[in-house]
């Protein structure tokens, strides 16, 4: 939306916190996004990083912190939020299940438009003008993420990856300068991997900064220019992809530390052995069976995924719990 | 297309050789409903009793009267589909899958209206000696149809194939639009004949009534297994000006065809129910708030008519305004209440919300019973109600006059029938224009999902407060009518469920029972709840009784009400032209289900 230096930020949010009764679970994130920028936000289920995309939408009230945009801050009323120009799209599709998808981009527009009741009901220039400037600009942003065929489908029809494709359509909508996407591969194959991490590009390209939650590594690494990982409300490091990937914290906390007491002599002289055929790094590679390679590799998808999966039943110090 | 069509060409030869319950050669099967039918049709020239004491008088050879008459036109639609089955020329687009269900339900038609009429001669007069010859014929003809339909190659395995609309139908040839709308014409004529008849029953004449719901439900329910209420829908989409302006001119011309003060006072009443039906419509059916207290707005509307009317009993007794001040003064009135109300309760979701608009409906009830000057200040005159309401007089046209137009006499409810007319066809532009923006949008994104809604930039309270207020302002504007036709207004109806409309419960049964977030929706199920009660006087006290069962076997069968919603399907039909769309049915009635549980 903007054309300013790439070091100008978009959200700043400083010292967020969030606390449910006696649970923080965000506390005191730092975060700022600037123009041109794709940040990835990356966490174990249950790390608060949806709960912080509410906090910065305006869905929860921070109870600490706050949140500026462009450098004016945020009151914490979604609408408004949406119409300084922070749109989003959710973890679980919410799409508008019983409109067309036309109609569904047509909803993302509301803060752009300005037709009341009265101009609806009394149907003057004006108001044909604005709808017909709203149809044009919702089917260009259909034809942009290759929906524009079926514009007169209902959402709730669309496969799944479509709908998520028209969930980014309909925040792209409301003519963002900061996109917010949680989880958008979610459920989505390797090919539709690729094709959203495409649209993500062209989406940057537009001049919209986005900020991505994700699960999948291969897609946040290839996509993000900065990555902060959020463990238990905190952040724990944030910085470019490789600084990330060897941090041993983040490590942890999506492997696990090792048990304090002494492992199975077996495993033990498993881990030795994969230890001495690599090079140095922490070994925690014990309970994924396949992922023998060194603790960077461990980052791969597969790996990750598997041991996200794993989680509960790997339950050692319990970290990611 | 082509390969549409040849999987249409498929699944006829498959049905073409799949064996019918009983049987029986297909042509056999066919010249037997022929048979049946012509038999139903020529006993309704006959005598059925012998006396005139069952009602309509069925004692007359040559001349059908009432169940006979109904007899009659179930015997001929019955015979129109067997000569389908014929491939008769011309008459193909009657049927035109060629299937078995839409026969079976024309079969069915003649069938229940034959043995009901039988039943109930034979019941009503103590025997079955009452019954003439006709009555034996007639239900021994309809018999002999409907058994010659189960001969028909069967549709299915399941007693709902052989009930419903086959999967696939072969799209008819394209009409020139004149004819197109000729065919509105005719359907909407019809509509209109139907319409009279069942209004005009006599309301002694139940017996006759039920035979006419027997025929109308079989009867709609064979053209729509047909398919002929998808292609009229079509052809609705594509001239739908015309289409609403020729229903108007039909409910124009109700009052001119049905001379009759009782029926027109009717009309004006279900005008008025339906009116205030569409204004729930648009807080219920589109924004997603259930609003169980919504009478109110019309006592508001009826009350503030009331008062500036000039009647003696009013506190105001020497105001009276003009009637578009009037009526202005009842939307404003309604206005203010609505936003009143809406503002605090309007934070709340689903079923609080609910609550909570239940209880102001009953505050507003109770406030204006002790506003009589005892309880609290003398306003409303309490239960006694404001009464000798002067009618209202439009430019020097006094509505309470008889008025002539050519050899016609309008009367009173005739005046106040075409006066509520326009009222309704505002209401229905109001509601059109305001669906189809930018704030019908955010009304039905707030219904489907109020969190995305939201986070689309969606001021969630303000759009639902418009809602409400303009809900609110509509109801008002019906009751400033409903005020000067009923003569009087008090508060007793203006409860949240009772007997006799309008209710809360009443207004909410006629939204969800015709179709949330139609325009026909509302003013058919209206219709259909004040007409019912009206005809089947038998029902005394049960009344409430049978509007619960009927609910109930609605909500069963039919959850996303009479009229669905069906515009979003057509253009499905209309974008993509192939049929690769996953279940029709399915996605609609999961529509209803959540509409239903909102």
């Amino acid at each position: 939306m903007t054309t300013t230096t790439a070091t100008s930020p978009v959200l700043e949010a400083s010292g967020v916190t969030m606390r449910f009764g006696g649970l923080t679970a965000v506390r005191s994130v730092d975060l700022t996004v600037n123009s041109g920028e794709i940040v990835g936000l990356i966490g174990p289920n249950g790390a608060g990083k949806t709960t912080f995309f509410n906090c910065l939408t305006g869905l929860y009230v921070p109870t600490e912190g706050k949140v500026s945009y462009k450098g004016t801050v945020l009151p914490p009323k979604p609408h408004l939020v949406t119409s300084a120009g922070i749109a989003r799209t959710f973890q679980n599709i919410r799409l508008f299940a019983n409109m067309t998808v036309l109609e569904n981009v047509l909803v993302g527009r509301h803060t752009r438009t300005k037709e009341g009741l009265w101009s609806a009901l009394l149907r003057g220039p004006g108001f044909r003008k604005a709808e017909a400037a709203s149809r044009e600009r919702a089917m260009e942003l259909l034809e942009f993420i290759g929906l524009a065929h079926k514009a007169d489908h209902l959402s709730r029809n669309l496969p799944y990856g479509e709908q998520r494709k028209l969930e980014i359509a309909r925040a792209m909508a409301s003519e963002p300068g900061l996109l917010l996407l949680d989880e958008p591969t979610a459920g989505m194959n390797p090919q539709e991997t690729r094709a959203t991490e495409d649209l993500v590009f062209a989406i940057r390209d537009r001049g919209i900064a986005v900020l991505v939650i994700e699960h999948d590594m291969r897609f946040i690494f290839n996509l993000s220019d900065r990555v902060a990982c959020l463990v238990q409300g905190e952040k724990l490091v944030e910085g470019t992809s490789e600084v990330v990937q060897g941090d041993e914290r983040v490590i942890a906390a999506y492997l696990g530390t090792p048990f304090e007491g002494a492992p199975g002599a077996e495993e033990l002289a498993e881990v030795e052995a994969a230890e001495a055929a690599e090079a140095t790094g922490t070994p925690e590679t014990a309970e994924a069976p396949e992922a023998t390679e060194t603790p960077e590799a461990a980052e791969t998808p597969e790996a990750a995924e598997s041991d996200a999966a794993a989680e509960g039943t790997t339950s050692k110090e319990g970290n990611a719990q | 297309m082509a390969t549409t069509e040849n999987t249409a060409e498929n699944t006829a030869e498959v049905t073409e050789t799949a064996r019918g319950l009983i049987a029986l050669p297909q042509t056999a099967a066919r010249a037997l409903i022929a048979v049946g039918a012509v038999a139903t049709i020529a006993s309704t020239f006959m005598s059925w009793t012998y006396t005139a004491d069952f009602p309509g008088d069925l004692t007359y050879y040559g001349s059908p009267a009432g169940l006979q008459i109904l007899d009659l036109v179930a015997g001929a639609i019955t015979l129109l589909f067997a000569l389908t089955l014929f491939d008769v020329r011309g008459l193909r687009w009657l049927n035109p899958a060629g299937a078995t269900a839409p026969v079976v339900l024309a079969a069915a038609s003649a069938f229940a209206v034959s043995w009901f009429s039988a039943i109930a001669i034979a019941v009503d007069l103590k025997g079955l000696v009452a019954l003439d010859p006709g009555a034996y014929v007639t239900a021994i003809g309809s018999l002999i149809a409907l058994v010659g339909t189960l001969a028909l190659p069967s549709p299915g395995d399941t007693f709902k194939d052989w009930v419903s609309k086959p999967d696939r139908i072969p799209a008819a040839q394209k009409l020139p639009g004149w004819a197109e709308r000729l065919v509105i014409t005719a359907a909407t004529a019809v509509a209109l004949i139907v319409f009279t008849y069942g209004i005009g029953v006599d309301p002694e004449a139940s017996e006759t009534f039920i035979g006419y719901l027997l025929l109308v439900i079989f009867g709609t329910w064979a053209l729509q297994a047909a398919g002929l209420f998808d292609r009229f829908a079509t052809f609705n989409a594509r001239h739908k000006g015309f289409a609403t302006s020729m229903a108007f001119l039909a409910a124009a011309v109700f009052p001119f065809v049905e001379n009759n003060e009782h029926n027109a006072n009717l009309g004006v009443n279900i005008l008025v129910v339906a009116t205030v039906a569409l204004g729930l419509n648009i807080v219920v059916g589109l924004t997603g708030l259930l609003d169980l207290g919504y009478v109110a707005f019309l006592g508001v509307g009826a009350y503030a008519a009331a008062l500036v009317s000039g009647s003696e009993f009013s506190r105001f007794s020497g105001v009276q305004f003009p009637f578009w001040a009037a009526m202005l003064t009842g939307m404003a009135a309604s206005l203010v209440f609505g936003v009143l109300i809406g503002a605090p309760t309007l934070r709340l979701r689903g079923d609080y919300l609910a609550i909570v608009t239940l209880g102001f409906g009953e505050i507003f009830r109770i406030t204006v019973n002790n506003l009589d000057g005892s309880s609290g200040p003398n306003i409303t005159n309490g239960p006694n109600g404001i009464s000798m309401i002067p009618d209202l007089d439009i430019f020097g046209f006094n509505l309470g006059n008889s008025h002539d137009i050519g050899s016609i006499t309008l009367g009173r409810f005739a005046n106040y029938f075409l006066l509520m007319l326009i009222i309704t066809g505002i209401v229905v532009i109001v509601f059109n224009r305001a669906a189809d923006s930018r704030i019908g949008r955010s009304w039905i994104a707030i219904r489907e999902d109020e969190t995305a809604a939201t986070a689309m930039g969606i001021n969630g309270f303000r759009v639902k407060l418009i809602a409400f207020a303009l809900g609110a302002s509509l109801a008002g504007l019906a009751g400033t009518v409903s005020a000067h036709v009923g003569y009087s207004v008090n508060p007793a109806p203006y409860q949240f469920a009772g007997s006799v409309p309008p209710n809360s419960a009443f207004l909410l049964a006629a939204v969800v029972l015709g179709g949330m977030g139609t325009v026909n929706g509302p003013i058919l199920g209206a219709t259909l709840l004040y007409l019912l009660p009206e005809k089947l006087g038998f029902l005394k006290e049960y009344q409430l009784f049978a509007f619960g069962i009927a609910l109930v076997i609605l909500m069963r069968f039919r959850p996303e009400g009479i009229i669905a919603n069906r515009r979003r399907q057509l253009e499905f039909h209309e974008s993509d032209d192939s049929i690769d769309i996953p279940e029709q049915g399915l996605p609609d009635s999961t529509v209803g289900v959540t509409k239903a549980g909102a």
